[in-house]
């Protein structure tokens, strides 16, 4: 198709604003990453720092070897995994009864499940509860709240309902229990949508803080947001008066120790970013309508 | 009796179907129906030692303080002011952004530009706020360009109305890519005959985007702008907490973070009487507006 001398205008200043909205979305990351890499010296020069004119990795080092950090990567990493498998465990087995018409006072339970979506107690009473429970500075805390939601269980539930039937009724005929149906039928067939969960979940579960900040008070258990809150939110120092004692004083700022922390932090979503890409969109494509 | 008998033959039959769904709904209750009934505590003296049960009723004691306090009316007005805002301002970007990649013929660049304007949503606001933090303080990048410009420093975040228009431009940053996403599988969904006819009439391209592409999406904008007015006591918790000093909570304190102050500062009845009111007109407002979304759109669009 021929353009216009006025679409072409159009379609090069298109790829113009759309180069400058990309790299403003990008430069935060860049700003960062480069601090995280300066000495001393270069991140506080005035610039832009869109790259480190003197690198170190001095900044890493200290942040890497900091027990906090450390202490909090485990404890993020068993509750993305724990909370993960078990939502995406649960949701499936939830999911799976409601899929299935002749499930007794399916439209009771249905009910019961979504009303949640819109009404809830808030975080006093879920607190409490929780405190009840016995499960504050537990993981627990950090992942049985937050297992099941209504949300995931209609997604896969609607999933589900586009198996045809009579690829259960086959099974049932051979005598065939209503859990190994799921699990040799449904499930098999259900890979994407549970894989959208799972990432959807695993990313929910690295990047939540809200909770371990108000169920967690014992540090041995908090997770790795939180104490990235206390260093780049809250300006704590402790991590730099750690450095003093070390020899390389010179080589950290508190900015460079917080870039760091941040890049260590959103690390392995960067890592994995590329390759699940397609389940994020998926994600996005299944929520849109919902908020 | 005979009703009985066949109730008893239907749950029998069904044993395996009620038996996975018997444990969710237990999970349900325990997790989000017992919570509901902690709701009593807005209307109670709750002492913890008494326990939710054994404290006594209050009536709307706490809501009356919650009022003439002078806290939680701010907050309110500025959760009110602050979701109004990013939905003037907030929920345009998306559509255009969609419409511009959209318009895109070069793949590589179209799917570049799309991952890098939605990869911000994919990190907390811990992360996100950490960030702006540094590039926004005294004398980080953003400074440093006001100063070689020749003006004096800027106080982003310890100034009203800095305070709020970073607020504001650092949620479109975060979440506008996400936003395109939905709109450009709208337009995907536009059947591309209609193109081909209109420029076999002569209409040039932008005829086309203006006859044909946004009509296509007017549903969905319809539909996510009512929904999104649903949205209105959520202001955005984790992007104000991580971002907001006690300088700016004239115009920042929200409801949800009036709340969290209360329960740390264990006045339980009071945070829970906010909470309530919170989610009741929550679900005042998302089950009128779903109502209007489905009768705007014949029932197609909704959440249930």
């Amino acid at each position: 198709m021929k353009l216009t001398r006025g679409e072409r205008v159009f379609a090069v200043f298109n790829v113009v604003v759309l180069s400058g909205v990309a790299l403003v979305a990008l430069y935060p990351f860049v700003y960062t990453i480069s601090i995280s890499l300066s000495t001393a010296a270069e991140a506080n020069r005035d610039s832009l720092h869109l790259y480190p004119r003197e690198v170190t990795l001095a900044a890493y080092r200290l942040v890497l070897s900091n027990p906090d950090i450390l202490n909090g990567f485990a404890n993020t990493i068993l509750r993305t995994v724990l909370g993960t498998v078990l939502t995406v465990i649960t949701t499936a087995l939830a999911a799976y009864p409601l899929a299935r018409r002749e499930l007794p006072h399916r439209g009771l339970a249905t009910f019961l499940i979504l009303f949640t979506m819109i009404f809830n107690g808030g975080i006093v009473p879920t607190y409490l509860l929780v405190r009840e429970l016995g499960l504050l500075n537990s993981v627990w805390s950090l992942v049985l709240p937050a297992m099941l939601t209504a949300f995931n269980i209609i997604i896969v539930k609607n999933f589900f309902q586009t198996i045809p039937e009579s690829f259960g009724e086959a099974a049932r005929v051979e005598g065939a229990g209503e859990l190994s149906i799921l699990l040799r039928i449904y499930l098999p067939l259900s890979k994407p949508v549970l894989a959208t969960i799972s990432l959807w979940t695993a990313v929910m579960h690295w990047n939540q803080w809200f909770d371990a900040m108000i169920y967690i008070t014992d540090d041995r258990k908090q997770v790795l947001q939180n104490f990235l809150q206390r260093i780049v939110i809250e300006n704590s120092t402790i991590m730099l008066d750690l450095g003093m004692t070390d020899l390389n004083v010179t080589q950290y700022t508190p900015e460079t120790i917080k870039a760091a922390t941040v890049v260590v932090t959103i690390f392995p979503i960067i890592c994995l970013y590329p390759f699940v890409q397609k389940y994020f969109v998926k994600g996005i494509l299944l929520g849109g309508v919902k908020e | 009796m005979a009703a009985e008998a066949s109730w008893t033959r239907t749950y029998r039959r069904h044993r395996g179907l009620l038996l996975l769904i018997g444990p969710c709904l237990a999970y349900f209750l325990v997790f989000h129906y017992v919570p509901m009934v902690g709701l009593i505590i807005a209307f109670k003296d709750f002492v913890m030692s008494n326990g939710v049960l054994a404290s006594p009723w209050n009536g709307l004691d706490n809501f009356v303080r919650l009022f003439a306090s002078e806290d939680f009316p701010r907050a309110l007005r500025n959760t009110v002011v602050i979701s109004l805002l990013r939905l003037s301002f907030g929920f345009v970007a998306p559509i255009v952004l969609a419409l511009m990649l959209n318009e895109l013929r070069i793949g590589w660049f179209k799917r570049g530009v799309q991952t890098l304007t939605y990869l911000p949503y994919f990190f907390s606001w811990v992360i996100l706020g950490g960030i702006f933090l540094m590039l926004l303080s005294g004398d980080g990048p953003a400074n440093n360009i006001v100063r070689a410009a020749g003006a004096n420093p800027i106080s982003f975040l310890g100034d009203d109305l800095w305070f709020i228009a970073v607020l504001i431009a650092a949620g479109i940053w975060q979440s506008a890519g996400y936003g395109a996403v939905i709109y450009l599988a709208a337009l995907a969904g536009i059947d591309p005959n209609l193109y081909e006819a209109a420029s076999i009439d002569g209409a040039g391209r932008w005829q086309q985007t203006l006859r044909i592409t946004l009509p296509s999406l007017v549903p969905t904008i319809i539909v996510l702008f009512i929904l999104s007015l649903g949205q209105v006591l959520n202001a955005g918790f984790d992007q104000i907490y991580n971002m907001y000093n006690p300088i700016v909570y004239d115009v920042a304190d929200i409801i949800d973070t009036y709340v969290l102050r209360r329960l740390i500062a264990m006045d339980y009845a009071l945070a829970t009487a906010a909470g309530f009111f919170k989610s009741v007109v929550g679900l005042v407002l998302v089950v009128g507006v779903n109502w209007m979304a489905r009768r705007f759109s014949d029932d197609e669009y909704g959440i249930w």
